[in-house]
């Protein structure tokens, strides 16, 4: 039976690891190759790794970093962040990453959802969505949650799936930071309407948020930061909670 | 010993070649004929479309190339589906190294998404390539198409349907599965290819 993911996910800012909480205050939380090597052998599914740095600078140090975490991890890991064009997915592709996160740049450009379909492949494909909760439902957010746009969850969410995207990841900027839980009806609600795997990202605390994530979220993955990367999770303790609930985990 | 990556136009050859060198080996990417007929083992991986691919290799004259390969080959992904018959993928006629066509999955219940995505396990393995291998274990899967379980089955993982997780043949392997990219399960599948 296909096994739920448990996804660490490293913020990189100049090459080291952060980590915000309700995307402000960053964190320092080590070296990113070593910290997903560390992962992967405590049984990490996948990696996630997003750069934070805007400048063209740190986009190119990004770019060695993939090089650098390529070579070193053997299982599969997704990159994101800045990504804007065709041209950024093909750099980050050749330097050895299995697939790339788009956020932004898929709102601005939709088209580019379907262009990274048809030249790399769906599974490449991972679009991330930041929303929050607002009077009219679940709205997406741009720019790390400052810009409200005026795209809701739920429609964006099936449109990018009808445009080939491979999975969602799903962010609620509610629950990012503060460590009380997924937002597991959002997420029942995404996995129901989509084809594609669900990834639940934000608001893991303890183990039973993991659990919920994959039990009432139906979600086919869960992604964390901090509980992981400051230990107050170790992944092997958080895999065998899950199997005593019975959920299908490697 | 020499080991040849078939080098054509599929994506992420370089997650291939940096498992082999995690593993010791010095592997060369090359469509070279001569280069690849001088190394022990020949890898044949795949990320992309199968007509497409097809195509090029028809075009670089690789395809009857490839079936006449004596030493040991490994397909991995699209490359072990381009190894049968045909696919359902483009419509596309293969190298038929394997008897056996590729299907598309379809859906049963909406649980089951396609592609199927991440880690499942292989069972009733039956090939060098998984010696040493005591239960099941969990290997990494991205893919939409699949071949279903025939004579060449070498490895069996259940998704929507139990399906051919590896193919062995003759001096042909193939896994469905990314052994690059499966952690240490995959490494062991690795070395026990490159000790064939």
């Amino acid at each position: 039976m296909l096994a739920k993911r448990i996804i660490p996910c490293l913020d990189i800012k100049d090459g080291q690891t952060v980590k915000g909480t309700n995307f402000v205050n960053l964190r320092e939380a080590g070296d990113p190759v070593e910290l997903g090597k560390m992962y992967s052998e405590q049984g990490a599914d996948e990696l996630v790794y997003l750069d934070i740095t805007a400048s063209h600078e740190g986009r190119k140090t990004f770019t060695d970093l993939v090089r650098r975490i390529a070579a070193e991890i053997n299982i599969p890991f997704t990159v994101g962040g800045g990504i804007g064009e065709l041209a950024d997915v093909d750099r980050l592709l050749n330097a050895g990453a299995d697939k790339v996160s788009v956020n932004s740049a898929a709102i601005r450009n939709p088209q580019l959802v379907n262009d990274i379909a048809k030249h790399f492949g769906s599974q490449v494909c991972v679009v991330a969505i930041d929303a929050r909760q607002t009077p009219q439902g679940w709205k997406c957010y741009l720019n790390g949650g400052r810009l409200e746009t005026d795209r809701y969850l739920m429609d964006w969410a099936k449109e990018v799936n009808d445009r080939g995207a491979g999975e969602i990841l799903f962010t609620s900027m509610d629950h990012d930071g503060v460590k009380n839980g997924y937002a597991n009806a959002a997420l029942a609600e995404l996995s129901e309407s989509l084809t594609i795997p669900v990834i639940a990202s934000g608001g893991a605390g303890k183990k039973e948020h993991f659990r919920d994530a994959f039990l009432e979220g139906k979600a086919d993955a869960a992604l964390a930061a901090s509980v992981f990367h400051f230990g107050e999770i170790p992944i092997p303790e958080l895999k065998a909670y899950l199997r005593s609930e019975g959920i299908n985990i490697r | 010993m020499q080991v040849a990556i078939i080098k054509y136009n599929a994506g992420n050859l370089f997650s291939v070649d940096y498992a082999l060198r995690r593993l010791g080996v010095e592997p060369v990417i090359t469509s070279d004929k001569e280069l690849l007929l001088k190394a022990d083992k020949i890898i044949f991986p795949g990320v992309g479309e199968a007509e497409t691919t097809m195509n090029h290799l028809r075009a670089n004259g690789l395809d009857l190339f490839i079936k006449d390969l004596k030493q040991p080959v490994l397909g991995i992904c699209l490359g072990m589906q381009l190894m049968c018959r045909h696919s359902e993928e483009g419509d596309t006629d293969c190298l038929g190294i394997f008897d056996t066509d590729v299907c598309r999955f379809l859906p049963k219940k909406h649980e089951d998404k396609v592609p199927h995505m991440g880690w499942n396990t292989i069972g009733q393995t039956c090939s060098p390539l998984f010696r040493g291998f005591g239960k099941e274990e969990f290997v990494y899967f991205v893919h939409s198409y699949y071949v279903p379980v025939n004579v060449h089955t070498a490895a069996v993982t259940d998704y929507i349907l139990p399906f051919s997780a590896a193919l062995h043949k003759d001096n042909f392997y193939a896994t469905q599965f990314h052994p690059e990219k499966s952690g240490k399960v995959g490494e062991r599948i690795l070395s026990n290819f490159l000790n064939l």
